[in-house]
């Protein structure tokens, strides 16, 4: 038998003396945690996820490069080209009197540069006029002469200059008569030119290429801007692009989902917790838009909310993901609660005198709380899909504005000549998708309440 | 039986005329004019225009007779094809998406399950680490940069081997279909995958597997009979979802490879203001989901005395 | 991917229990392939019947003297009379004709009429007794006057009437004001037609041979019920090929007419249409794919197509993008100074050679492309535009002028409205940068939908619109009177006297040089009061299989065409 005194019915002054702790106790959340973390490819992705947001976020504060900024000196630049450029005098035009003298046929009258190429040539014979042809390769047998860039229907004009993208290499020039039809014939003659990269002055102290005040002639070398990953096709950097990009494509691939959620457990725990009546007509409204074809009606309230100038298009992208999405969610919340509802302690704490908002916000949304969060991890890459698939369509973000979707979409164009274009945009897509998706099978697994009571 | 039927079909009524409603009033919100053109038009043709496509009346009566030419199925007739209905558009263009849609769920699903099981059979060894990067590429590559990446692959293989046997776009026969509906479907097989992945897994802990295993029952009787069987039935609920999905999905892989699908018809009748092909599409879509939908819970409904009480 | 991590096989007997467990379902695998092969073959002969047409082929098929194409897309409209667009236009010119037609070298030359004559107040054309439809019917002048009475018919709606203008009452019957029966055309018997002219028209001739003026045949439009043209077998054809086969959105099939009159047209038995596809890229890769005989190359395939070694050709268009001023009194884009700064500020070589890229596109220098044409030879070579520099400084001069005159501090937000095209967007995102650095001047793109675009222009509801012209007729006026105050088109509203004046010269002074003169004077006031900025003149690189000749590509109707084509073997 047990000796009672009285000072066993003394009150208890602390909690720690009641029980001995066999291990700390978790909540759910840390439980969650404590799961998430042993989890190698959830917290892979969690890592991405965080890396992702400070590229968009604090990335632009540490490459601080205008991403409108257009270098037309650099149109196209894959990551680490030769950047070296020589100073050479403003562009002056050019009415075709040749400074090299003393050389007949297809010539160069002036030093090949990036700003331009100056050819001339005499008459072919039996030429009606002339074609000129730039080539990457030399003519060959077959008579590919390249791209035909200029073409002359008399043979008083014998020079031409060109000024198309001119990049530094290796260029073939050809010039080709041209019968009376202005057909071309297989009289030809060609040069090789190699082309250096140059920029003027001006252009280098307007891009702070130089510093303030040194002393710099024409034929002097210095470095062109430097863009780690690359130029687009207007010139523009496209790690600044990329940055800007993730602001938007994360922007809509985050807060739209955010949004929808949030509105979806609204609707849903409404809808589950009266119950009834209003149930049904809540949900059958929920069935309905359910119901709509997605994308047809995506495209259809794009297009209908209109996009004002100057307008970057997001928002109304962001109000068609947020009306399209939302019975999702709510269907799930409706469900969670519904079964919540008939539990123990919502009876106990209603005995208690709880009022409904309390009831809703204390123990039902709470315990809904995995679930949401893990619809909302998995619904952030088809938000960012949906953007893609808009701009692909020409219905995405309206320009300078850049995203990750129309930036691929461009690229596409551009995909055979400097495949960098695609490539960036796109596996920043893909990494961001797939992070998320692990991140949500992470997350399902760790917040399953089955799980919990396994180990 | 009969009533529940009955009772879906009642609902998908009223959701159709949800959709049409949504669609029409979405429709006559959208800024723009369709009857302008690039060459400016006259005030007079221009009201014989609205004559022609009724915009010249208030648009509640506007909405009526829309209705009343829908329950008649007659979506009338296209504005920048004006010889052309709209229902002899959905007609024509409306199978071959029908098509693309069906053999691309057929690989998805027929990929998922196969690939999904292998993977579970070699967990962690060679042939798992190969599926589940196409499971990546599938789940994480935007469509449009899968369809287009494909295309040149296809143009590059086929001029290495000479051969066009698989063409790079059009329609037509078998082999322009293959192609398409793969890159169409690979995202659906990506995501059946894991799911018969995950449910095999499950399953190889079972109770009835370990006593199976235990009777001595041969592997092979056992992975056949139990593992592979049980798996599926996930599979199966969501490839009704998925058809719809992926029928109504098909518009990037329709405009890259050149496909005359409807999908592709309604993105340029939309660049176009095309209304009615616009409503018409839509609505169609809608009403084809929604039957989808039915047509599958009422085949539960036959499997399973569960769903029909509810 | 479940965590249910234990993984519970027996590891004795792991491995051949993978194995069997493998085999078997090898053998499952085995029978799916069977099963979806079979399902592939039978929805292949669905497929067939639902939007198939015979879109697997060659390039070109020499033994059945046969070629295959590809179109941009459906044609839209094909009834001649009511159609805008270059697409149905396209196809019109290889299964229709009309009083004159264009031969290979672009000479005029005689068509369903072998002779005809022009006067100051009208013209007529004989017509030869060999031209038939595709029944055996000869083709009468009734045929066109029931065409061109449709074309100027209110109730047909034609957004092309206005050509027909220069025909006498023309735009009082389109407007409604006069029954169709008095357009001054005539059919005197079923081989002769008399035209009365509004005014003197010295181009007339030369739109004779565009579609807009093809014959339609009164019995058979009627028998069509409303649904001509729908169908291959609802036209009826008078040019080299017919329609044998049309299927919507996918493919059509032209097979020589057995009744054309004409041996000089239509060398090649079969074209098929075997693709409709808006996508260039798609176009491209079924060329080097050998299925398809021409395709247009961008300025970023270039590369490529040069390590194919093709042999790249090179066409110019005919359309000229320009940036148009809003000049409504509202709008600062009225001021001068501000349209003369944004002038000064930009150079439209940098624009072409630098963002575009294009090889074929030449810098805007003029309302008038280099290809139209003067008293005698080359309009740009008779009267050569200003020839245009930037000059930032100047610019800013002028613009601190706009400001002063418009009592601003500065210049609000200006609105540049572009298309939805990628080279709308790449105009767009060029001049706002362009603008930005030279002027500091806030632009905003304002990008929308082709239908959009156009009801934001003729509401006015811009500040410059970034917009293109293409030739309707081949004559200076078809660009002269683009900005003329009473023209429709002209959605800045642009109206200055002197100019229009200009305008009425081109219109019907019948003295060739006379309306050259008042052109150059137009050239000259649109780059001085800048009414708009030139940007390019549209041209296009393409790639044709060797193995074609006399493949054609014309700036005005249908942009190309196979009628002179043939194939030449020699190199197989």
């Amino acid at each position: 038998m047990i000796e009672l005194t009285r000072n066993d019915f003394d009150p208890i002054k602390s909690k720690a003396e009641t029980q001995g702790e066999l291990r700390p106790s978790l909540s759910y959340w840390q439980d969650a945690w404590r799961r998430l973390k042993a989890n190698k490819r959830a917290l892979v992705s969690l890592y991405l996820v965080i890396f992702l947001l400070l590229f968009a976020i604090v990335g632009p504060w540490v490459w601080r490069v205008d991403p409108a900024l257009q270098d037309l000196d650099q149109v196209g630049q894959a990551p680490g080209v030769d950047r070296r450029a020589v100073i050479i005098d403003e562009y002056a035009p050019w009415d075709g009197e040749s400074a090299i003298s003393g050389f007949s046929g297809l010539r160069l009258s002036a030093a090949a540069t990036t700003q331009a190429v100056r050819l001339n040539w005499d008459v072919l014979e039996g030429a009606n006029g002339h074609r000129v042809y730039r080539n990457l390769f030399p003519v060959g047998p077959e008579l590919a002469f390249g791209i035909p860039i200029a073409e002359f229907f008399d043979n008083e004009t014998l020079f031409f200059e060109d000024r198309l993208d001119v990049q530094p290499g290796t260029y073939f020039y050809s010039i080709v008569a041209l019968d009376l039809q202005s057909k071309i014939t297989s009289t030809y003659e060609s040069i090789t030119v190699s082309v250096t990269r140059v920029t003027t002055l001006a252009e280098a102290i307007e891009n702070k290429l130089v510093p303030e005040g040194a002393f710099l002639q024409s034929g002097d070398e210095i470095l062109l801007a430097l863009h780690p990953l690359g130029t687009d096709y207007l010139g523009r950097d496209m790690l600044a692009r990329l940055m800007a990009g993730a602001q938007v494509s994360l922007f809509i691939g985050i807060g739209a989902p955010f949004l929808f959620v949030l509105f979806g457990v609204t609707f849903g725990s409404i809808a589950g917790y009266i119950g009834g009546r209003a149930d049904q007509i809540m949900m059958r409204f929920a069935d309905f838009v359910v119901a709509l074809p997605f994308l047809l009606f995506m495209i259809l309230f794009k297009i209908s909310f209109g996009i004002g100038p100057g307008e970057s298009g997001v928002f109304p992208m962001l109000v068609a993901l947020v009306i399209l999405m939302w019975p999702a969610t709510a269907r799930l919340v409706r469900g969670q609660i519904l079964q919540i509802r008939e539990q123990g302690y919502i009876a106990a704490s209603q005995l208690l005198g709880a009022r409904p908002g309390y009831l809703i916000l204390r123990h039902m949304l709470p315990n809904t709380m995995g679930v949401v969060l893990v619809t909302l991890t998995f619904a952030i890459p088809s938000a960012i899909f949906t953007e893609a698939f808009l701009s692909f369509i020409g219905m995405g973000v309206v320009p300078p504005t850049p995203s990750w979707g129309s930036m691929s979409n461009e690229g596409i164009k551009y995909m055979l000549i400097s495949p960098h274009e695609l490539i960036f945009p796109a596996l920043l897509i893909s990494i961001t998708v797939l992070a998320f998706n692990l991140l949500g099978d992470g997350l399902r697994d760790a917040l399953d309440s089955r799980m919990r009571n396994f180990e | 039986m009969w009533g529940y039927i009955f009772k879906r079909l009642v609902q998908g009524i009223i959701t159709v005329w949800f959709i049409a409603t949504a669609t029409f009033f979405a429709m006559h919100s959208v800024p723009g004019d369709p009857l302008l053109n690039d060459r400016a038009v006259t005030p007079q043709m221009r009201a014989n225009l609205e004559a022609k496509y009724g915009l010249d009346k208030p648009v509640l009566t506007q909405y009526f007779v829309y209705l009343g030419n829908l329950s008649r199925g007659d979506f009338g007739i296209s504005f920048t094809q004006e010889n052309r209905q709209v229902n002899d558009i959905i007609r024509q263009h409306f199978p071959v998406s029908a098509i693309l849609g069906v053999l691309a769920v057929v690989f998805a699903a027929a990929g998922g399950v196969l690939f999904g099981a292998l993977t579970a059979l070699y967990r962690n060894r060679l042939p798992d680490y190969i599926i589940m990067f196409l499971v990546i590429l599938g789940i994480s590559v935007p469509s449009f940069v899968l369809a287009a990446l494909s295309q040149l692959a296809l143009v590059n293989l086929n001029s290495l081997f000479a051969t066009n046997i698989l063409p790079v776009a059009g329609w037509g026969t078998i082999r322009h279909m293959l192609v398409p509906a793969l890159v169409l479907g690979l995202g659906t097989m990506a995501y059946l995958t894991r799911l018969m992945r995950s449910s095999m897994l499950e399953i190889i802990n079972s109770d009835y597997v370990r006593t199976a295993r235990a009777k001595g029952v041969p592997p092979a009787r056992i992975f056949a009979r139990h593992q592979l069987r049980n798996a599926i039935l996930p599979v199966v609920t969501v490839l009704g979802p998925a058809i719809a999905a992926i029928t109504t999905g098909g518009f990037v892989v329709e405009l890259v490879f050149a496909i005359p699908g409807l999908g592709r018809y309604f993105v340029e009748a939309v660049q176009q203001l095309d209304y009615t092909v616009i409503m018409g599409t839509t609505v169609f879509y809608g009403a084809f989901l929604v039957f989808m939908v039915i047509v599958v819970d009422v085949i539960y409904g036959f499997i399973d005395p569960k769903v029909r009480l509810e | 991917m479940s965590t249910t991590g234990i993984e519970s096989n027996a590891m004795a007997g792991k491995v051949s229990s993978t194995r069997s467990a493998g085999r078997q379902l090898a053998l499952y695998g085995g029978y799916g392939v069977a099963a979806i092969v079979a399902l592939m073959y039978l929805l292949s002969l669905a497929a067939g019947s639902a939007g198939g047409g015979g879109s697997s082929g060659l390039a070109i098929d020499a033994q059945n003297n046969s070629i295959t194409i590809a179109l941009s897309g459906e044609p839209p409209q094909m009834d001649h009379t009511r159609q805008v667009d270059s697409l149905s236009g396209t196809v019109q010119e290889h299964v229709l004709e009309g009083l004159l037609t264009y031969d290979y070298s672009d000479n005029l030359v005689p068509g369903v009429a072998y002779r005809w004559e022009m006067r100051d107040d009208g013209a007529t054309f004989w017509l030869r007794d060999n031209a038939r439809w595709s029944d055996g019917e000869p083709v009468t002048a009734h045929d066109f006057v029931f065409a061109w009475r449709k074309l100027v018919d209110p109730d047909s709606g034609s957004l092309y009437s206005f050509v027909a203008y220069p025909i006498k009452n023309a735009e009082a019957v389109n407007n409604g004001d006069l029954p169709v029966e008095s357009l001054g055309v005539r059919a005197v018997d079923d081989a002769t037609l008399e035209v009365e002219f509004e005014r003197p028209t010295p181009y007339f001739e030369k739109l004779m041979a565009f579609n807009t003026f093809f014959p339609i045949r009164e019995d058979f439009f009627n028998s069509t019920n409303g649904r001509y043209a729908s169908d291959a077998d609802q036209l009826l054809y008078n040019g080299p090929y017919v329609i044998s086969s049309w299927v919507h959105g996918s493919s059509m099939r032209w097979e020589k007419n057995p009744y054309y009159w004409n041996d000089e047209k239509g060398f090649i038995d079969v074209i098929n249409v075997g693709y409709m596809t808006q996508d260039v890229n798609a176009r491209l890769n079924l060329f080097k794919d050998g299925q398809i005989v021409e395709t247009q190359l961008l300025a970023p395939m270039l590369t490529n197509a040069m390590e194919q070694r093709w042999q790249i050709d090179r066409f110019m268009e005919g359309t000229l993008f320009f940036l148009e001023f809003n000049h409504r009194e509202d709008r600062v884009t009225r001021n001068y100074h501000l349209r003369k700064a944004l002038q000064l500020a930009q150079d439209p070589v940098e624009f072409v050679y630098k963002a575009l890229k294009e090889p074929s596109y030449l810098p805007g220098v003029s309302l008038f492309p280099g290809w139209i044409k003067g008293v005698n030879g080359l309009f740009r070579q008779e009267y050569p535009p200003i020839k245009h520099q930037i000059n930032v400084a100047k610019a800013k001069e002028h613009l601190a002028l706009a400001i002063q005159e418009l009592g601003l501090e500065e210049i609000p937000p200006i609105i540049l409205l572009v298309d939805d095209s990628p080279v709308g967007n790449l105009t767009g995102e060029y001049y706002q940068a362009v603008y930005r650095k030279n002027l500091g001047l806030d632009i905003r793109i304002d990008k929308q939908i082709f239908k959009q675009r156009l009801e934001k222009m003729t509401l006015g509801d811009f500040d410059i619109v970034a917009a293109g012209w293409g030739p309707d007729y081949d004559d200076a006026l078809t660009y002269g009177d683009l900005f003329a105050s009473w023209n429709l088109n002209n959605r800045g509203l642009y109206s200055n006297p002197e100019f229009d004046q200009n305008v009425r010269i081109g219109q019907s002074s019948m003295d060739q040089q006379k309306r050259m003169d008042a052109f150059a004077e137009i050239q000259r006031i649109i780059y001085e009061d800048v009414v708009i900025i030139p940007a390019y003149e549209r041209g296009l690189s393409f790639v044709v299989d060797s193995r074609l000749k006399n493949f054609k590509r014309r700036s005005i109707g249908a942009p190309v065409v196979f009628n002179y084509a043939y194939i030449d073997d020699a190199e197989l």
